[in-house]
């Protein structure tokens, strides 16, 4: 296969757009894709402060990458959710990568806090641990938000993450949720920071390449908790379409964007924690039942790392 | 051939192109990316017995 643009070997093939193209001009497509998403939805606006969730995972490590590489100065936040190696492992690549973009990163150490990792505070109040792990990160990357001043966080979630969660809603009529699913949610002022997610039309794959190409170390390996999540079956299913009909998942997901601009959101009233001001539906929200649970007076706090970097430096690209 | 999945190495002797090996492996090209000798490269690419290949998943849950 040759490279659509160049003519030279191509390195990927990308059938959704009947295209392929080799690693450099793969690298300039994904990164004006981002750009125009960014554009085109007006995800980030002039002196916006933004802060990047980072995983570990190729998603969020690219996406705080490219951002930079576009020219938006983004520092990231990690939950380390205290999975043994996996989380310690992630952190070191997060690290690695902060060092890389000369950006700091704040880090919420579960068992720090908790004095237990993800999987036993779940079992202890009933949940999944995927359930029991949104929860808290949900909370966490918006506190850091409120509490640090930035009033943007930039989410890694790609075109199969959204579809995914589409189809579930889909399947399930979740009417709360089903028309929620945007490149960007709004904050809301003091409370809650605006969140964007600048690969909602980037699949999986593409953000996989672009990792490899660009020589982004990730962490290969999969959460343990995450192997009978239901999205990966979504995500199988799609993924056996797409097979047979290249660019289904993109259709999919921009035909929704299409149909939420007529649709019209189911919400409930809103109200605010009494103990942080978190948003939430009733007097008190989930992350302060969970720390009164555990009779944890200790408030959410954050290391950081690469505090003490040279700002001046020139960004690297 | 090398082939490196999920962290267990495979030999295999036939050359045969990308899509085969995949075929081979039981793998969808949506689901996988292939690299060879540390270069990403496209289903039509010919594999040589002294290639060194990586199969990556690039799908992740949660």
């Amino acid at each position: 296969m040759k490279c659509r643009v160049c003519g030279q070997e191509a390195h990927i093939s990308l059938r959704s757009y009947n295209t392929a193209l080799c690693s450099q001009d793969f690298t300039f497509f994904l990164e004006k894709r981002v750009s125009d998403t960014i554009q085109k939805y007006h995800l980030i606006e002039k002196n916006d402060t933004l802060i990047v969730a980072v995983s570990g995972g190729k998603d969020s490590l690219s996406v705080w990458h490219i951002l930079n590489r576009l020219g938006y100065k983004a520092d990231g936040v990690y939950v380390d959710l205290g999975i043994g190696e996996y989380s310690g492992e992630s952190l070191e690549k997060i690290k690695k990568i902060a060092e890389t973009l000369q950006r700091k990163v704040f880090v919420f150490h579960i068992r720090k806090i908790f004095e237990r990792g993800i999987d036993e505070i779940a079992k202890n109040i009933r949940r999944v641990p995927c359930s029991a792990c949104g929860m808290i990160k949900r909370y966490v990357m918006n506190k850091v938000c409120i509490d640090k001043g930035y009033n943007v966080l930039v989410t890694g979630h790609n075109l199969d993450d959204e579809a995914a969660a589409l189809m579930g809603n889909l399947l399930y009529w979740k009417e709360e949720y089903l028309w929620k699913k945007s490149p960007f949610l709004e904050g809301r002022e003091g409370h809650l920071s605006r969140k964007v997610k600048p690969l909602f039309l980037c699949s999986e794959r593409e953000m996989a390449a672009y990792a490899l190409i660009s020589g982004i170390d990730y962490i290969y390996e999969e959460c343990p908790f995450s192997i009978d999540a239901k999205s990966l079956t979504y995500k199988s299913i799609l993924n056996n379409l797409e097979e047979t009909s290249p660019g289904t998942k993109l259709q999919f997901i921009k035909g929704y964007l299409k149909m939420i601009k007529g649709g019209k959101e189911v919400s409930k009233d809103i109200t605010y924690c009494a103990a942080c001001g978190y948003p939430c539906y009733g007097d008190k929200c989930n992350m302060c039942r969970l720390l009164d649970r555990f009779h944890i007076e200790n408030r959410i706090d954050f290391d950081v790392y690469g505090d003490n970097l040279d700002r001046n430096q020139k960004m690297m690209t | 051939m090398q082939v490196e999945l999920d962290g267990k190495i495979h030999e295999i002797e036939k050359p045969m192109d990308v899509s085969r090996l995949l075929q081979q492996f039981s793998l969808s090209r949506e689901t996988h990316l292939v690299i060879v000798n540390d270069h990403l490269v496209t289903e039509d690419h010919r594999l040589g017995r002294d290639d060194r290949v990586k199969l990556i998943r690039v799908v992740s849950g949660g």
